[in-house]
């Protein structure tokens, strides 16, 4: 009777939200079905397409697990973007200097990328640990250092010859491209990290003793320290991981789908990664569906200018009216459980929203 | 039962969505069943084979707003024009760059332009070299044009070997010549401040060229001496301001303002420099701006316009879709003076300059005089004794520079403020 009572909720949520965004598009005079078919055309009607909404579905789903693992430490770790950013800068500074084969290239692109985005979300994890500095600021405050060292390094010292532009690197050479199909923009090499990523995960957080300390430590930090778990070294290898996932996403998209690095190499992916870990509600099995979701929406509405002459970024406006109502909907449902909870016992009200 | 809670509601999102995409058409797009509305539904298939009857359907890849008041509307209003002329259908696609669009790339788009039965494609920005370089690879068969650049120039310094990518641009160096001169004759305090966008050889060309204009027009309509015209160019690191990355275009015009310079000519794709001349003139003070590449550009602030040159894409982008129709296409390199019989002819003249309400009637007919001077060849202004920045010699006294020495400039001219590359 829970599960239908949720179902229903859910319902709502998603009704709401389609009716906003149909709304939305009556509004400025667009076909609202035409357009949802050309976003679901546009993201899976062909073989090229689904292998370009894979392609931004990996580093997605990257990004979304990272933020699971920092979820369940109980740490907003806000600062994504930046340890995508920081991931794909060690893995371009690889792609520019290491001469070698293609699978050597891989492998070091990916080590790099994972150790840069571990350090910048260790910096943060330092900075609350010991500098008492709340994480959703110190992770905001490194992103924007992030977008600056790689603004500095494309104008400055990685920039075109004889030009000063923040448009980009120039392409790394090709034997630093991830491979990929042949016709087709999509490495299966990128796919298969994103989902070994989401395996691991889910395993580590179900069933190991490690996993399960960790969400004792975000559950409770102070009932996990005195039960003799060492919080700190929680919460900094739960950045360490988080980063490491961000910063993979960065290789990604350095190596396997910009070619080079540029200012906007993150793709907004860290982001967006926040609103998919809050939609799959800090489930790891559900991070892939849910991205795969909003990879269709992002490569799919593309379409809307192409053949509707609308702005593409109603789509982003869809992705976040979404996220909104399903929230609210969340909320108003732990509300009433809490409610109900309250009045049929003298039990204490439940927490309306678990960190 | 809280993993009940952290299973049902993701399934349910995933199921709903199932039935909205199946809702909107089998969810494949390969289906065209009893979809109400929907007239045509090619989907990604291929497009059929379109034959001499059908009209002409392009492609126009912008990298700002199609609404910019600048280069990215200019080139808007060129495939207007095509459309206008010849019966033919744009499919258009604005903000393509990685800052606006993260996820999507120059070779997707052209991939769904020809999917769409685009017969040509044309890819205009600098920043789009990469892209359409590949998407030239990948479709050989389709023309392509690559706007401003210089993949098909075979005596240029990256000639591609592309056969189905051209280049066009406009000899712009002559409109920001005309864009110097205003300000050079208007200026009161002698100092013009040139708002740049990145540094490559194409902006150190331009902004070059203002220069020559600003220089020659200070010196000979207005007998001054030369060293006593400050000429400062500021770049901003991009064609248009991207918030956090680039510097921001407002806050340089005004530290242009502040520092004394009184005409702002802008270099980048958007008007920031005319609004902040106009809102500066509203409150009082002296100052003028020259906005850049559209031909309606002055109108946000016209009482403080000096004039604007600007591209006129259309009749070139015309003779490339009839040549595509013909059959006749082929991939040139193609940098095209103004017509200098009217150098605002709509349907013959690639780059034009309209003079702005803010140009006093005196300077208006010198500066006519020197769109006269240029028109018969009597001012050439690339004419040595010209040094670089670093005082090493461009061109030798006499010498006239060639169409490489112009487009190659490595640095900017001495006289010049302002870094020639990076740092």
């Amino acid at each position: 009777m829970n599960f239908a009572r949720r179902f229903a909720s859910s319902l709502v949520a998603i009704v709401a939200a389609l009716a906003v965004a149909i709304g939305l598009m009556l509004l400025v005079d667009a076909p609202p079905f035409e357009a949802l078919k050309l976003l679901v055309e546009g993201s899976v009607g062909s073989d090229v397409k689904i292998a370009d909404t894979f392609m931004a579905w990996a580093p997605l789903v990257l990004t979304s697990t990272g933020l699971i693992v920092t979820f369940a430490a109980g740490l907003w770790n806000i600062g994504v973007e930046g340890q995508v950013m920081a991931g794909a800068i060690a893995a371009s500074w690889v792609a520019r200097t290491v001469d070698g084969p293609v699978w050597l290239l891989i492998v070091l692109t990916m080590l790099a990328g994972m150790i840069g985005g571990a350090l910048w979300a260790l910096l943060a994890g330092v900075l609350k640990v010991y500098g008492r500095v709340n994480e959703i600021f110190g992770g905001l405050g490194l992103t924007f250092v992030a977008q600056a060292l790689i603004t500095y390094l494309v104008i400055g010292p990685w920039k075109r010859p004889g030009v000063a532009s923040t448009s980009g690197t120039e392409p790394f050479p090709e034997h630093a491209w991830l491979p990929t199909l042949p016709g087709l923009r999509i490495s299966l090499v990128a796919v298969g990290v994103a989902l070994v990523a989401v395996i691991i995960i889910y395993f580590m957080l179900r069933g190991t003793r490690f996993g399960l300390r960790l969400k004792a430590v975000g559950k409770n930090s102070r009932s996990a320290y005195l039960l003799g778990i060492p919080t700190t070294r929680y919460m900094l290898a739960a950045f360490a991981i988080g980063g490491a996932l961000a910063g993979l996403a960065g290789t990604i998209q350095a190596t396997g789908f910009l070619h080079r690095l540029v200012p906007a190499v993150s793709g907004g992916y860290g982001y967006l990664g926040i609103l998919v870990a809050l939609l799959a509600n800090s489930s790891t099995i559900w991070v892939p569906p849910v991205s795969f979701f909003f990879a269709m929406i992002s490569v799919g509405s593309t379409q809307l200018q192409l053949r509707l002459n609308l702005d593409s970024s109603l789509g982003g406006v869809l992705q976040g009216v979404l996220v909104l109502f399903t929230l609210l909907a969340q909320g108003w449902q732990s509300r009433r459980i809490a409610r109900e909870a309250a009045e049929a016992s003298a039990a204490p009200p439940v927490k309306l929203v678990e960190s | 039962m809280r993993r009940m809670k952290g299973w049902s509601r993701p399934a349910l999102i995933i199921a709903v969505l199932a039935l909205v995409a199946a809702a909107c058409g089998g969810g494949g797009g390969t289906t065209t069943t009893a979809a109400p509305g929907t007239t045509a539904g090619p989907g990604t298939t291929a497009a059929p084979a379109t034959t001499a009857a059908e009209p002409l359907v392009f492609g126009m890849i912008l990298v700002g707003p199609q609404n910019d008041r600048g280069w990215s509307q200019a080139h808007f209003e060129a495939g207007k024009y095509i459309e206008d002329k010849l019966g033919a259908q744009m499919i258009v696609i604005d903000k393509v760059n990685p800052a606006d669009r993260p996820g999507t790339s120059v070779e997707q788009v052209v991939d769904d332009m020809l999917a769409q039965g685009a017969q040509l494609i044309f890819a205009t920005s600098d920043d789009m070299k990469d892209g359409i370089e590949n998407a030239a690879k990948q479709h050989p068969d389709v023309p392509m044009i690559w706007s401003s650049g210089d993949s098909a120039w075979k005596e240029g310094k990256a000639y591609a070997g592309l056969d189905n990518l051209g280049n066009i641009m406009g000899k712009m160096i002559y409109g920001k010549m005309m864009a110097g001169c205003a300000a050079g004759l208007t200026s009161e305090t002698g100092s013009i401040g040139y708002l740049g966008p990145l540094i490559n050889d194409e902006t150190r060309r331009l902004a070059s060229s203002a220069y020559l204009g600003a220089k020659y027009c200070w010196e000979n309509y207005r007998g001054k001496n030369p060293d006593d015209l400050k000429f400062e160019v500021s770049w901003i690191g991009f064609w248009f301001n991207i918030p956090g990355v680039t510097s921001d275009p407002t806050v340089v015009a005004n530290n242009f303002f502040d520092g004394g310079a009184d005409v702002v000519i802008s270099g980048i794709d958007t008007t920031e420099a005319l609004v902040v001349a106009g809102q500066r003139a509203a409150s009082g003070e002296q100052v003028w701006a020259v906005p850049y590449d559209f031909h309606d550009a002055c109108n946000e602030a016209p009482d403080i316009c000096l004039g604007v040159p600007y591209f006129n894409w259309g009749p070139p982008y015309l003779e490339t879709a009839k040549s595509v129709v013909d059959g006749t296409f082929t991939a040139t390199w193609q940098w095209l003076a103004p017509d200098w019989n009217d150098i605002n002819n709509f349907d013959t003249s690639p780059v034009g300059f309209v003079e702005g309400p803010g140009l006093s009637a005196e300077n208006k007919a010198q500066l006519d005089t020197f769109i006269a001077g240029l028109a018969s060849g009597s001012i050439n202004l690339f004419t040595g004794p010209l040094n670089y920045q670093d005082g090493s010699v461009f061109l030798k006294d006499g010498e006239t520079a060639t169409d490489q020495q112009i487009w190659y400039m490595p640095q900017l001219l001495e006289g010049m403020l302002g870094a020639s590359s990076s740092e």
